[in-house]
């Protein structure tokens, strides 16, 4: 009986796996992650092929005048920046995930909300209310008199890492507590029985069992922060890109700043490869989860520590922000305000929509692909798919403009040959083109999430599945994307969040008069209007709030 | 050496209206392997996790070494408690090594002590050559040393292993619990095992109790549960056998259809049969070693199913009168399904239960 | 699998149809690719639209992009005119080939030879003043007089800046190196650095609300960055002073244009660009933005009047191209951020 069965069912498989004509004949699993990776790569190689340009002087220079000093500021922003928010996004999960304290429903949720607020908008709003001539500083001049008194330097380092942080805590917030939630908490148990409390568990077994998710919510950060532009000019703190910036568009030379862009590539190449390495054998699937264990009770001044504590952080990384953004933007309201923002805010959440959906498609792809052929071609190839994050927006931008200007030139070319028509560009200025170029810029953010959610799933349930005759897509439909939900929907929310808030690939692969309220914002803020770029900024902050709201009913369930 | 070391008095635990521990008290001696045996859904794991102190308890309390654990209002917190678990799952980190595992809990050692332990752990596991490996790597009766071994190394007044074989074969459960007894005994460790199969209990446990709805029905050693069951469901649920319906004749005397037994009244007898005077109807549980193959016997039975256990052929016989009865019978003794076969009743522990009693 | 994909959703094929539409338009007209911001540019398109009839498709973006956009289009670019707020991305321009050279009598006789490029391939449209502002209350304008004179120590700790990543401020020391050479350029940069009172600032706007905020007491920004200012707070202690009147005149950059060596709509891009430079146009250049029109025959904003006539410098702003990078080298050795 079982015999049969086993028998009719391998033949079925067959058909599939042999038909000369059938599309899974030449389809194999781990052409994915390769596929995406050269994808990826044609951006990065223009990038690195600008070693073969001469850079003129521009190195030379670099290194003698502010080279050193930026790399210093980058190192130590970088550091700060990805400290912090580890140690802001980690304490916060934690607590929300595991713990029960006044306002935590409110506090899980709510703490997602600066994920809405761009950074460099964060950024010109924090400036505008602390520095000199803010109304804090100008408040306490009016008390103390004008005399000088002490304050510290918001424009120095401390504030850009801090303001970094505000802005880019919730990718490890929201990993972290992806992962608290989804860890059995047997292991605390267990942990309880050999003699630790629960704060000890948490640092020896929650902790570590969460470093997928940790490790992916800093790298995110880590990346972002490397890139960063718009935050470190409205600071006029000088780093790494300001000095690629510095190289393409006072100096002429973008050769230069690709070269300097490529060292951005290699360094995130290698940390990311150090902290595969150091894992490499550990693993973080649960075999069960056990259920109905209360949350653990925090009491008295702890919960209300706590509470405040949480309650601090969502004032000054959001209701801050946004209270202030409101208010200018009531200011510029009637004048600015017209029908054209119908259509910013429908193409930033089309756009953002329909990027975040590739990206994530192509990400679950991927991480699947890479389950199920696990070996180095396909780990290379997956490390470098998610590289594209770690540019500055505008180089990788420039990256894919240039092969795919290449490509249609070739294209109306051949055409005109051929032909003898003129067809003009053919996939420049597509829609296409830009949700490709997203693509390949935001694959890591949606990559991270969906992949530490995959390491949760042990290797029987693929073997069980097997087991009953599932392979291939059948596997993936009815097994890993149920179980990988949560792990998507947190992608696609970070992808959605962060298509809306870019700037360089959507200004220069937007098709003409497809502004969206990003570069609504751009427009304001080049002219240093930064009050008047107001009221786009709530615009955008609002219509970011949309996909966060369903995250958290989703996380919440 | 007679202290009791664990005591639980009248707890009860429920979860809104549903009750899961029902008034349940039990006592452990120090070096004892106790074992709670019932169904699953019986509310034994419940039991075990509240002695651990990760279920609070609505009433009653638990001591342990003389010392309230667990009271009205006041819960010791489990870290504090030196209960070693063993989960049924086994709960090992996935993310340290085996050797990690062990040490983890051995914080309070120094270092060098620390791997003096850890190794002398490993040794008695039998895992000395999987120091460095990582659980995922190990196979299921691996895993579960390195749980036990985890588990023991800071030495726990107690420890307790919930359904620890469950995950395993059954012939690694079988070997696995008679090592696991060794070392247990070894290590002059105490233990609760909760587990829903018998073999695991008779195999580890010293003392078993049977639970049913929240409640211990029968707390003994496996020999009297066996033999002297003090209900019908710690007789049904403990071993195989079947009721027959009997008359008692005198206060030593029970007649079935199979004939009379003698009935040893002073121990042999529940406290139903005892007041069920002569001429009064009882249940007589007659297991499958009662009954006896013999060729030459009279007394013929009709086989109506066999099951072949190696050494032994488990028949299920139609007896003469209508009812149904268990035979175990060396296997080279061998009929087929439908053939009669001569029985002769050989019964040394006389269990009755009254007809009106549940 | 694809077959019964596409079959079964016939809306996933229009949708693709969607998003391969690309901008294909024969049609006249003019494309152009501006890093003026909208704000400041359409009011003039829609008025040559209205003139003439011809539509104009534009995109805005960072010059530097758009200059390697048009290079990677070469033949194929949809560009027929390039827009830049600065006269060294121009000059850059033209040193990739991107422009084409204009013989316009019209476009000549509108726009002065120091706003235009000698080789004819782009032209000023309006002139930005880079210009000195003071607080009132603490200095008199009699205590100004040059931009070198903000380098002597008489101005420790009273000097704000803006950033020198700004190319208004890259524009400002490369024809201070045209004029003077570079020894006496990094002086008065160093001396500048020297007397900040606080790190160099994000924007114009900020460093004139640090003066008014008694942080220093002077700073240098493009004069139409003022008048927004006073126009939205009119009671601020702040003051225009035009420096070098005795000298060579106040340093002025301009908002400009050229046509791209690939237009398809060449003669529609050569109206749209004289008409910019025309009465029309050049008025809305003054409106929109409070910066001075490059036609000397058209008259500035009337707040602008207020602020006093101004001797502009005569010298060709082509050299804020050509000195450009030494500039920023020379700003970045002297420490200027």
């Amino acid at each position: 009986m079982l015999n049969v069965k086993s028998e009719d069912r391998s033949t079925r498989t067959s058909f599939f796996n042999c038909s000369p004509y059938g599309f899974r004949a030449i389809f194999s699993w781990r052409f994915i992650p390769v596929l995406v990776a050269v994808l990826v790569l044609i951006p990065v190689g223009t990038i690195l092929l600008s070693f073969l340009a001469p850079a003129g002087d521009v190195w030379q220079h670099l290194v003698e005048t502010i080279l050193p000093s930026l790399l210093i500021n980058t190192f130590w922003l970088t550091l700060g920046v990805a400290v912090s928010s580890a140690l802001l996004g980690v304490s916060l999960a934690w607590f929300t995930a595991v713990c029960e304290f006044p306002g935590r429903k409110f506090f899980s949720w709510g703490l997602l909300l600066p994920l809405a607020i761009p950074a460099y908008v964060m950024a010109f709003v924090t400036l505008g209310l602390f520095d000199f001539t803010g109304p804090v500083q100008t408040l306490l001049r009016s008390w103390v008199g004008p005399e000088q008194f002490w304050f510290p330097n918001v424009r120095g380092r401390l504030g850009v890492i801090i303001v970094m942080t505000l802005a880019f805590y919730p990718y490890v917030y929201l990993l972290a507590r992806n992962a608290f939630l989804t860890q059995g908490k047997r292991s605390l148990e267990a942990a309880q029985s050999l003699g630790f409390n629960r704060m000890q568990g948490f640092l020896k077994v929650a902790l570590p069992m969460a470093r997928p998710w940790i490790a992916s919510g800093v790298m995110l950060v880590l990346m972002e922060t490397l890139a960063d532009f718009g935050t470190v000019a409205v600071f006029n703190y000088d780093t790494f890109t300001t000095a690629i910036y510095k190289a393409w568009f006072s100096m002429f030379s973008l050769s230069a700043a690709s070269q300097l862009a490529s060292l951005l590539i290699v360094i995130v190449f290698v940390l990311i490869v150090m902290e595969q390495q150091f894992r490499s054998r550990m693993r973080y699937a649960e075999t069960k989860h056990s259920s109905r264990i209360p949350r653990i009770p925090l009491t008295g001044w702890r919960a209300w520590g706590v509470a405040g504590f949480a309650l601090a952080i969502l004032f000054f990384a959001f209701l801050l922000p946004i209270t202030q953004l409101i208010i200018w933007a009531t200011d510029t309201f009637v004048e600015e305000f017209n029908q054209l923002y119908l259509g910013f805010l429908w193409h930033s959440l089309m756009l953002s929509g329909l990027a975040a959906l590739l990206t994530c498609s192509v990400a679950v792809l991927v991480v699947y692909s890479a389950r199920r052929h696990p070996d180095t071609v396909t780990r290379v190839a997956v490390r470098i798919a998610t590289i594209g994050y770690a540019l500055p927006g505008v180089v990788l931008a420039v990256g894919i403009f240039v092969p795919l200007a290449w490509l249609d030139n070739w294209l109306s070319e051949m055409a005109m040959q051929l032909f003898h028509i003129e067809t003009g560009s053919l996939i420049q200025g597509t829609l296409a083109i830009m949700l490709i170029a997203y693509m390949t810029r935001f694959l890591a953010v949606g990559h991270n999430p969906i992949d530490s959610a995959m390491q949760r799933i042990t290797f029987s349930i693929d073997e069980a599945s097997m087991g009953l005759g599932l392979n291939g897509w059948s596997m993936l439909k009815r097994v890993h994307l149920p179980i990988l939900k949560g792990g998507i929907f947190t992608a696609v929310t970070l992808v959605f969040v962060d298509v809306m808030k870019e700037m360089p690939i959507t200004l220069m692969t937007r098709p003409f008069g497809w502004d969206t309220l990003a570069v609504r914002i751009f427009e304001m803020t080049s002219e240093g209007e930064w009050e008047q770029a107001a009221l786009p900024a709530v615009a955008l902050v609002l219509a970011g709030l949309i996909p966060i709201v369903l995250l958290t009913r989703q996380v919440e369930k | 050496m007679d202290i009791s070391l664990l005591k639980l008095t009248n707890i009860n635990q429920a979860y809104g209206n549903q009750v899961v521990v029902n008034n349940l008290s039990l006592t452990l001696k120090k070096g004892v392997i106790g074992c709670l045996l019932g169904p699953s859904g019986c509310g034994k794991t419940t039991v075990l996790r509240c002695i651990a102190g990760f279920e609070p308890i609505t009433t009653g309390e638990i001591s342990l070494n003389d010392v309230k654990v667990n009271s009205s209002g006041f819960s010791l917190r489990p870290e504090k408690r030196r209960i070693g678990m063993v989960f049924q799952d086994y709960a090992l980190f996935p993310h340290l090594t085996v050797a990690s595992n062990i040490d983890f809990g051995l914080y309070y050692l120094h270092h060098t002590e620390r791997t003096l332990r850890v190794t002398e752990m490993l040794q008695t596991v039998g895992l000395a050559d999987v120091t460095n490996s990582y659980p995922h790597e190990l196979s299921g009766g691996q895993q579960q040393r390195v749980a036990l071994a985890r588990a023991l190394a800071p030495r726990p007044d107690l420890l307790l292993l919930d359904e620890p074989f469950s995950n395993l074969d059954v012939n690694l459960r079988e070997r696995l619990s008679l090592e696991i007894r060794d070392i247990l005994k070894s290590q002059g460790t105490t233990a609760i095992l909760v587990t829903h199969d018998q073999n695991e209990a008779f195999a580890i446990a010293d003392e078993i109790g049977v639970m049913h709805h929240g409640e211990i029905i029968q707390w003994d050693t496996a020999y009297n549960l066996y033999h002297r069951p003090s209900s019908r469901f710690v007789a049904n649920f403990v071993g195989q056998g079947v009721f027959l319906s009997g008359r008692v004749l005198d206060s030593r005397h029970v007649e079935i259809e199979l004939g009379v037994l003698t009935v040893d009244i002073s121990h042999q007898c529940t406290s139903d049969c005892r007041v069920c005077g002569a001429g009064c109807y009882v249940d007589v549980l007659v297991r499958p070693d009662d009954i006896v193959h013999d060729d030459t016997s009279s007394l013929q039975a009709q086989v109506v199913h066999k099951a072949f256990r190696g050494a032994e052929i488990l028949y299920t016989l139609r007896l003469p009168g209508g009812g149904t009865a268990l035979s175990l019978v060396p296997s080279h003794h061998n009929h087929a399904v439908g053939e009669n076969i001569g029985i002769k009743l050989e019964v040394d522990h006389v269990v009755a239960f009254s007809q009106t009693a549940p | 699998m694809l077959k019964i994909w596409f079959s079964r959703y016939p809306t996933v094929i229009f949708f693709c149809a969607a998003l391969f539409s690309s901008n294909l338009s024969y049609a006249e007209q003019v494309v152009v690719y501006s890093a003026r911001i909208e704000k400041l540019i359409k009011p003039m398109f829609d008025a040559f639209t209205k003139n003439t009839g011809v539509p104009v498709k534009f995109v805005t973006d960072k010059a530097g992009v758009l200059l390697e956009r048009l290079k990677a289009e070469g033949k194929n670019t949809p560009a027929d005119m390039l827009i830049t707020t600065d006269a060294g991305n121009l000059w850059e321009a033209v040193q990739k080939g991107l422009l084409e050279p204009i013989e316009s009598e019209t476009l000549e006789a509108n726009i002065p030879a120091h706003l235009r490029d000698p080789q004819k391939q782009w032209f000023g449209l309006s002139v930005r003043a880079r210009t000195i502002v003071y607080n009132t209350q603490k200095v008199k304008s009699a205590d100004l007089s040059t931009y070198k004179d903000l380098a002597n120590p008489k101005w420790r700790g009273r000097l704000c800046l803006r950033t020198s990543k700004k190319v208004y401020n890259q524009s400002l020391v490369a024809m201070m190196i045209a004029e003077h050479g570079e020894t006496w350029s990094e002086q008065v940069v160093r001396g500048w650095v020297a007397n900040l009172a606080t790190e160099p600032l994000s924007n114009d706007t900020k460093a004139m609300e640090f003066v008014a905020a008694g942080k220093c007491d002077v700073t240098i920004v493009n004069s139409y960055y003022y008048g927004r200012l006073i126009k939205k707070k009119p009671n601020l202690p702040l003051a225009i002073f035009w420096p070098n009147q005795a000298g060579s005149g106040v340093h002025v950059n301009i908002s400009g244009a050229g046509i791209t060596k690939n237009a398809r709509n060449k003669h529609a891009a050569i109206m749209l660009l004289e008409f910019l430079s025309s009465k029309k146009a050049q008025n809305l250049f003054a409106d929109v933005n409070m910066e001075y029109p490059a036609n000397p025959k058209i008259k500035p904003d009337s707040i602008v009047m207020e602020w006093g006539s101004f001797k502009q410098n005569q010298m060709n702003v082509v050299a804020a191209g050509e000195l450009q990078t030494e500039a920023v080298k020379l700003m970045d050795r002297a420490g200027y951020r």
